[in-house]
């Protein structure tokens, strides 16, 4: 497997790797062996870490990772989702579905969280019916509210609160994406397998 | 205990402290103080310990009333209009954007995540602060240390400030000429900047890539390209992952001078590391 290891500034490093599943494991081998380690965030396919002073080579610790396990990593996680977004229609029409169809290929898949942005406890969540893969709209709203469900690409989400946004919404759900006051504050990890309920 | 009443918070007054490290996998910014250097600098002036919050000013001071005597010390940009009277009122900033405001005993708010910062992106902390709004200050004793507190850098920036950056982690994504053109022209910083990022208006940085860039993670200091090719300086309430590529980094020691980066200012780069 190819690993690329990139400079982020004086103090982080950005480690490329093949996939997702491979970022989600090094970010966890790293976080028990590197605690003194700042930030270890996931990306797509990457993983970004940053400290304060001098660091080690991460490089043992990034191939030792990458060596597959059959463990599973993640919780299963249901959301309910009331489905009566404004985009529900145009979705339809964009991918040539019913309302119907569209609700039931997004509730018959099992999504996975593949990193965290944009908000806090936003989760990017992949693995979605391909047929709903839909470009994000050309000009975003400038307030979604929190707890709406919605996709753009190959992702599915969840607005953790009011927020602008560009994806187009489906639904709504009362669960909460992300507490200060909760240990840990947001609901999904990297990892997380994410299955959608129609309420 | 001491409070403080807001009686004009200026252009933009929030509560600063060490800001919320460690939780970018979260989706939470680190934010905290701009500069951190007159951030540090003023709590040891009033003797508070390390973190302890402060108010951050922004362009235009606030106007303070507290309800006892108590020790003030302003740090970051110069503020050559204060007035004691009464009240405390800062006056505009020179030389700077950002003046703090360390209270012996520190801003005493509930902390969120460990801070008591407020984070612009995300709403997480104290809303900025308004008029009418009244603050706690903390009643733990200050003790002023007794050992030098150093040489006080001087806060007026040269004319055009050059920053240091470390190219990458996307420079390839670019044309040769574009990181040499970033090191080369002076940028001029727009006035649609804020604690998200700066602005820079010059020309436009070209691709090599044009595929688009998976989202990844994101660092304070990053200068990030987005399709204008005009780069945006990521500053402490920036967002954790991203999708336009980064050209270079500024450096962590000279982030408190990008901090002070006024709407107008020219800055330069230059490639260190």
């Amino acid at each position: 497997m190819s690993v690329t290891v990139r400079r982020a500034g004086d103090r982080g490093s950005l480690i490329e790797l093949p996939d997702n599943a491979a970022a989600v494991r090094v970010a966890r081998r790293l976080r028990e062996e590197r605690p003194d380690l700042v930030d270890v965030v996931i990306g797509h396919a990457t993983v970004l870490v940053t400290w304060i002073d001098e660091v080690v080579d991460l490089g043992v610790i990034v191939e030792r990772a990458l060596v597959p396990e059959l463990e599973i990593i993640g919780r299963s996680v249901d959301i309910p989702v009331t489905y009566d977004g404004p985009d529900l229609d145009e979705v339809a029409r964009l991918t040539g579905l019913s309302q119907e169809e569209v609700v039931a290929r997004h509730t018959g898949a099992v999504h996975v969280a593949a990193f965290l942005g944009f908000q806090p406890g936003f989760a990017y969540l992949t693995g979605g019916d391909e047929l709903l893969h839909v470009p994000r709209r050309e000009v975003p709203r400038t307030q979604v509210p929190g707890g709406t469900v919605a996709i753009a690409g190959p992702y599915s989400g969840v607005y953790p609160r009011d927020s602008p946004g560009g994806w187009r919404l489906l639904g709504s759900t009362p669960t909460a994406m992300f507490d200060p006051a909760r240990e840990p504050p947001a609901l999904l990890a990297p990892g997380d397998r994410v299955r959608f309920v129609a309420a | 205990m001491t409070q403080l009443e807001v009686v004009r918070p200026g252009l933009l007054l929030t509560v600063q402290d060490r800001g919320r490290p460690g939780l970018a996998h979260l989706g939470v910014p680190p934010s905290g103080a701009a500069d951190p250097d007159a951030y540090e600098l003023g709590n040891r002036l009033v003797g508070n310990p390390p973190g302890a919050a402060a108010l951050e000013a922004t362009m235009d001071g606030p106007v303070l009333r507290f309800d006892r005597p108590t020790t003030v010390a302003l740090t970051g940009a110069t503020t050559p209009e204060v007035r004691t009277v009464e009240r405390l009122e800062v006056g505009r900033c020179v030389g700077g954007v950002r003046t703090y405001i360390c209270v012996r005993g520190g801003i005493e708010v509930d902390p969120v995540l460990g801070s008591r910062s407020t984070d612009l992106l995300t709403g997480l902390g104290p809303a900025p602060l308004r008029t009418g709004d009244v603050l706690e200050i903390g009643s733990t004793p200050g003790v002023v240390p007794d050992e030098p507190l150093g040489t006080v850098p001087g806060v007026r920036l040269p004319d055009t400030p050059v920053l240091r950056v470390v190219p990458g982690p996307r420079d390839d994504w670019f044309t040769a000429a574009a990181l040499e053109m970033l090191c080369s022209e002076p940028w001029r910083v727009s006035s649609s900047s804020n604690r998200v990022g700066i602005r820079l208006e010059g020309p436009a940085l070209e691709r090599a890539h044009h595929d688009e860039l998976l989202s990844e993670g994101l660092v304070t200091g990053a200068l990030q390209v987005p399709a204008s090719g005009e780069p945006i300086l990521l500053l402490n309430d920036h967002p954790t992952t991203g999708g336009y590529p980064v050209i270079a980094v500024v450096r962590s020691d000279d982030l408190p001078r990008a901090g002070q980066l006024a709407p107008r200012d020219s800055v330069r780069f230059a490639i260190d590391g």
